[in-house]
Order: C-alpha cells, then sequence, then structure tokens
C-alpha cells in the first residue's frame, strides 16, 4: 500500500514538473472605441509574454497568455471573465482596459478565486478596496495634485476649472475640487461641456471674466482640443489640462492651439528626454525600445498599463508559485517596483501603489511633449 | 458680448442647415432627415481633399461641394424614387434610414476617429467692443451670408428656382405648365445636399470632423428651420442665428451642461404657442 502511494506520489510530482506551465487571462479592448487604449495593451502583453518564455518562464513555468477581445463592453467583459475562471481555469487575470468594465468584474474576482489586475485608471476600481483587484494606472487625484503643486510652485493661487461631462470629467472634477481643498488652492469658477459640444467659447468667456491664474480642462477626445482652440482665440493663457489627453492624437487635432498648453502625464512620453540620473529611464527606455522596434508604432502611457500590471503578475508569481493565497499577499505586498507609470508600493490597503510622483508636468512645444519647466 | 461673436458663428451654421430642410421641403413637402449627414460629409470632403491630397483651398471648397451635390441627386435617385408609395411618412422614414447608411459608410471611409482639417489661413484673433472674434469665425460669418444670398437669387429668379416654388404651389398645375416635377425635385436634392456640405466645410476647422457630427447638428438645425417657419427662406437664416444666439447666450447665465437641450426647449416652446414659427405663414387648408 506504502509503495503503491509512494509511486502515485511520485508521478504526480512529475506530471506537475512536466505541466511546468501557468495561465494568464487578458482582456482588453481591442476594437471598439477604447480601441486605442486596448490594442497597445495588447500588444504589450504579447510581447512580454513571448520574451518570458524565451528566457526560460517564470520560475520554469511558462505563461500562457489566453486572450480576449472585450471591445470595450461590459457585458461581453462579464462573459468572457467567467469564461477565463471557469473554462480555460487561468491563475490570474490582467485588463480590462476601461473603467466601466472592470468595475463590471470586480465582484466576479473574487467570486471565482481569480486576482485581476486592471488597466482602467479610476480610484473606484482599488476603493473600497478588494483582496483580489488591483490597478496599474495612475489616480486622477494625483493628476490634479501635481498640477496644484506646480500652479503654486509658479505663484498661481485661483483656478477655474471646465469639465468634460462624463465618466472621466465628473471623477476628474471631483479630484480637482477634492485637491484643491487640500493644497489651498482657490476654484474661481466650475464650468462644464458636453463631449460632443463643438464651440466653448462661451464658458470660457465666462471662465476668462472671473480672472483666473490659470485653467485646467478635463476630459477625453476632440472636445479638448476644441477648448484649446477657443481658449487660444479668447487669449487666455495658462491651460492645463488631463493626463487624458497625453498622446499625439490630441497634438495633430489641436494643431498649434496646444503650444505651451501643459498638462500631468506619465514619464514615458518623454522618456528619451529624461536626465540620466533619472531612476525610470532604464526601464522605459528598455520598452520603448522593444516595442517601438517590434510593432513599428510610438509607445503609449495605456501599453505601460499592461506593462506594468504583466510585471507585478510576475514579480508576485516568481514568489508565490501557484498558490493564489501567496499569490496575492505576495502582490499586496510589492514594494519598490519601478514600473513605466512609476514607483509602486502596495499595502493591504493601496492596491495601485502610486502617489503623485507617478506624475510629471510636461508641455507641449511645437508639436512635441517636453517636460515643463 | 462674446456670447454674440460665438452665437453669431454657431448661428450662421445652424442657418445653412435650416436653409437645406427649406429647399427640400419647398419642393416636396418632405423633411430631410439625413440634411445633417450633408453637413458632414462636407467636412469629411474637405478633409479628404485639402488635408489628405493637398489641394489649395480655393480648388477644394467647390469640389468639396460639387461633389455633395452629386451625392444628393443620387440620395433622390436611390433613396427617394424608388420608393413605391410615396407617402410621406414612407419617405421621411426613408431620409432617415439613409442618414444612418450615410453616417456608416462615413464610418467605414473615414474611420472612427475625429480628423482635423487644418486651417484655410492664418488663424488670428480680433478684438471687439466685448470680447474677441476670430477671423475664422468672421469667414463662416461672411461666406455663410453670401451662400444664403445667392441661393436666394437663384430661388427667386433664375428658371429653376421659379420652377422649385412652383412646385410647391401646386405639383400639378406646375407639371401642366410643362414644369418636369421630377427634376425639379432632384434638383432640390441636390442644391440642399451642396448647400449642408458648404456650411460643413465652414465649420469644420474650429470644430473638427467626426463621422457622427451629422446627426446632432442636423437636429438642431432643425430646430432653427421650426423656430423660424418651416419653408420660409429669411425664417430659416433668422431662426438659425437666433438659435445660435440663444444657445451660446444660456451657456453663459445657465450651467454650461445644459446647451444641447436649447436647441430642443425651443423646438418644443414654438410647437406650443406659434407652430408656424416666428417668421411662418399660417398655411390656408380648404375644407
Amino acid at each position: 500500500m506504502v509503495r503503491i502511494l509512494a509511486v502515485m506520489v511520485i508521478i504526480l510530482s512529475c506530471l506537475t514538473a512536466f505541466a511546468g506551465e501557468v495561465k494568464l487571462g487578458a482582456l482588453f479592448s481591442e476594437t471598439g472605441p477604447a480601441s486605442y487604449l486596448g490594442h497597445p495593451e495588447k500588444l504589450t502583453a504579447e510581447m512580454l509574454v513571448a520574451e518570458i518564455n524565451a528566457a526560460g518562464g517564470i520560475n520554469g513555468d511558462k505563461v500562457v497568455l489566453v486572450s480576449y477581445d472585450t471591445q470595450g463592453d461590459e457585458q461581453r467583459t462579464i462573459n468572457y471573465f467567467k469564461r477565463l475562471a471557469t473554462k480555460d481555469k487561468v491563475f490570474a487575470v490582467i485588463g480590462p482596459t476601461t473603467t466601466g468594465s472592470s468595475l463590471a468584474v470586480k465582484d466576479l474576482a473574487e467570486k471565482f478565486n481569480t486576482p485581476l489586475i486592471s488597466c482602467a485608471a479610476s480610484a473606484t476600481i482599488v476603493t473600497p478596496v478588494n483582496k483580489y483587484v488591483f490597478k496599474t494606472p495612475q489616480s486622477d487625484i494625483h493628476a490634479a495634485e501635481t498640477i496644484f503643486k506646480y500652479m503654486k510652485s509658479k505663484g498661481m493661487k485661483k483656478a477655474a476649472i471646465i469639465t468634460a461631462q462624463n465618466g472621466f470629467g465628473v471623477t476628474g472634477r471631483d479630484a480637482l475640487i477634492e485637491g484643491a481643498k487640500v493644497q489651498g488652492i482657490e476654484i474661481v469658477s466650475d464650468e462644464k461641456f458636453g463631449d460632443k459640444d463643438k464651440d466653448m467659447t462661451s464658458q470660457l468667456s465666462k471662465i476668462k471674466s472671473a480672472s483666473p491664474d490659470a485653467v485646467i480642462c478635463w476630459g477625453v477626445g476632440p472636445a479638448p482640443a476644441i477648448v484649446a482652440k477657443n481658449a487660444k482665440d479668447l487669449g487666455i493663457n495658462n491651460l492645463f489640462m488631463s493626463h487624458g489627453v497625453a498622446s499625439m492624437k490630441f497634438v495633430e487635432l489641436a494643431g498649434t492651439s496646444a503650444d505651451g498648453l501643459k498638462l500631468p502625464a506619465g514619464r514615458l512620453i518623454v522618456a528619451d528626454r529624461l536626465a540620466d540620473s533619472d531612476p525610470f529611464k532604464p526601464v522605459l527606455m528598455q520598452y520603448k525600445k522593444d516595442y517601438e522596434g517590434k510593432f513599428n508604432m510610438p509607445v503609449s502611457a495605456f501599453g505601460g498599463h499592461a506593462y506594468d500590471a504583466f510585471s507585478l503578475f510576475k514579480l508576485a508569481y516568481e514568489k508565490s508559485g501557484a498558490d493564489k493565497d501567496k499569490f496575492l499577499a505576495a502582490l499586496a505586498g510589492t514594494k519598490n517596483f519601478k514600473g513605466t507609470a512609476g514607483e509602486f508600493n502596495m499595502t493591504e490597503t493601496d492596491h495601485n501603489g502610486l502617489t503623485s510622483d507617478a506624475f510629471i508636468m510636461v508641455e507641449i512645444r511645437d508639436g512635441k511633449f517636453e517636460i515643463a519647466q | 458680448m462674446q456670447f454674440l461673436y460665438s452665437g453669431l458663428t454657431g448661428g450662421s451654421i445652424y442657418a445653412l442647415v435650416a436653409l437645406g430642410y427649406n429647399i427640400i421641403y419647398n419642393t416636396t413637402g418632405l423633411i430631410n432627415f439625413a440634411q445633417g449627414e450633408f453637413v458632414m460629409l462636407g467636412g469629411m470632403l474637405i478633409y479628404t481633399l485639402f488635408a489628405v491630397f493637398g489641394m489649395p483651398f480655393i480648388i477644394a471648397f467647390p469640389l468639396a461641394v460639387v461633389t455633395a451635390l452629386i451625392v444628393g441627386l443620387l440620395f433622390e435617385r436611390v433613396f427617394i424614387n424608388l420608393v413605391r408609395v410615396k407617402s410621406d411618412i414612407n419617405l421621411i422614414t426613408v431620409t432617415i434610414a439613409a442618414s444612418i447608411l450615410l453616417r456608416d459608410f462615413a464610418m467605414h471611409i473615414w474611420g472612427r476617429d475625429t480628423v482635423t482639417v487644418g486651417e484655410f489661413m492664418p488663424v488670428k484673433s480680433i478684438e471687439l467692443p466685448g470680447g474677441v472674434i476670430s477671423n475664422q469665425s468672421i469667414m463662416v460669418i461672411a461666406v455663410g451670408a453670401c451662400i444664403a444670398f445667392i441661393l436666394h437669387l437663384f430661388l427667386k429668379r433664375s428658371k429653376y428656382g421659379r420652377a422649385m416654388r412652383a412646385c410647391f404651389d401646386d405639383m400639378t398645375a406646375a407639371g401642366i405648365c410643362g414644369i418636369n416635377a421630377v427634376m425639379v425635385r432632384v434638383m432640390s436634392f441636390g442644391v440642399a445636399a451642396a448647400v449642408g456640405a458648404a456650411a460643413g466645410v465652414l465649420i469644420s476647422p474650429i470644430t473638427f470632423v467626426t463621422y457622427d457630427d451629422g446627426l446632432m447638428i442636423g437636429l438642431k438645425g432643425f430646430a432653427a428651420a421650426i423656430l423660424g417657419g418651416l419653408g420660409s427662406f429669411w425664417g430659416a437664416v433668422a431662426g438659425g442665428i437666433l438659435l445660435g444666439l440663444l444657445e451660446s447666450f444660456a451657456a453663459t447665465i445657465m450651467p454650461s451642461g445644459y446647451k444641447d437641450a436649447i436647441a430642443f426647449v425651443v423646438i418644443l416652446l414654438i410647437l406650443f404657442v406659434k407652430p408656424a414659427g416666428l417668421f411662418g405663414k399660417r398655411m390656408a387648408k380648404r375644407v
């Protein structure tokens, strides 16, 4: 009997040793309105998995990526998440791309005992904190803080805000109002605009009459570009934007009216202009070089979120192996990890781990992002 | 004062769109809900010709308008002409269907992203009492006024314009007098498309172009046409400018989020209070 058991144990341990692989789920919006976020994320994840497998896997375990296209749709995300957890039996999931779909699967992560590392920005994904849910992008409040600190360093005290009426704009507005209180900045005017509005001159001239030291616009898509244009026409200087427009697409849209505009952004878009002493430069340049060399398109902050998500998974899995509880503990205990978004220092209560240091102020000059002075 | 300047710019565009509605309404008694798509088409065409192919604006502008005119003619031939039972409700539904088709075609041709046309001339802001206006806005207002004036001459003086008006008064009588009513209908769609596209070209450097822009601008132009009185030429112009002013004024006194609602509040108020519009004639009905 003992002999049979011993044989079985040996056979089993051989099996697991041969199995030597870990399945990682990925949910990105490769198509649909958020495709400019999801597409680079997917490419980044594939690139990193190929790299790690070529180097022998994590602790000898090959990574198998199981990826589905959510199309930015919440119901699809829920269905694919269930499929990943039950049918594909993945160990953990990276993604989804958007805040809406991340929130849609937040509770499912715990229910299906599948850790989730989201690539969406909203702080609501990790507050209230869920043992199974993490996120890699910086939060709005950090962006707002960065702007206000910059304003104070220039002696500006009064800000006017103009925010979009969508999820991004509304959470941004809350962050701005909250952040202004903490930083001692007075908000003298609070205007809004619709996502599809074509003319913001009325709101901006109202703002101008309140004579703020700076105007902060919070939105994504073409509307902020129109704000930049209208502001230029009205002669409003010191226009700030959110990290939501930190892409070349925005610079193309706004054209010359983007000149001189400042915004908080992750270091990635100005990676090659960072000082050599900057601790983030090596990781950023490495990612930029790999990605641009492989896919022949400029790197974006969004792909960086997937880079960070995969790296966090890798670091935690290295420590824990295939034990989920140990994995979650290792993930929540991540310290001093320098990713593309900033330095991650997770705790049991902070499942993002970034501070406002993750942002720097950049300025658009001659159609390029430069570090703001 | 600033609201006056930005209101005039938006208002000129609404006026041109409202005129497009009126041209078709006046010859066929139809509301063409695809009118807004022609505005989008104008923007997309100027993007293709001016920004992508790099043609000089002076050539690209007429070419975009003429292309839109041809699309307008085809639009009538395909969508309106082929409908077997030409009741108003059928045809109006067809225009809604056609507008969705046009939007989807545009999405496939030009993509989902917003495109930027670039500037037709170096942008300058001009200081006026109480505000500033950019030379782009002045161009929109001036060219818009020119187009309205040319259209007015065309309808009042030219043979075709008269034929159009005759058809509206009485289709049968016009036919008896030797007017080719079908030809007039085709032409009215062409002219309406051209006017809409001209509006789209003018506004494109200020607002950028997205494939789904047509819906909102079409509805606002419709509100302007209702406000001025459906079918009235100067009513459409006045309605458009009034709506533009109302919108931008409302954004300065009310929370700016309600800006888009203004146009629709206007439609409701007019329909409740003065259904013929501010400048429309009440139509006599024989019983």
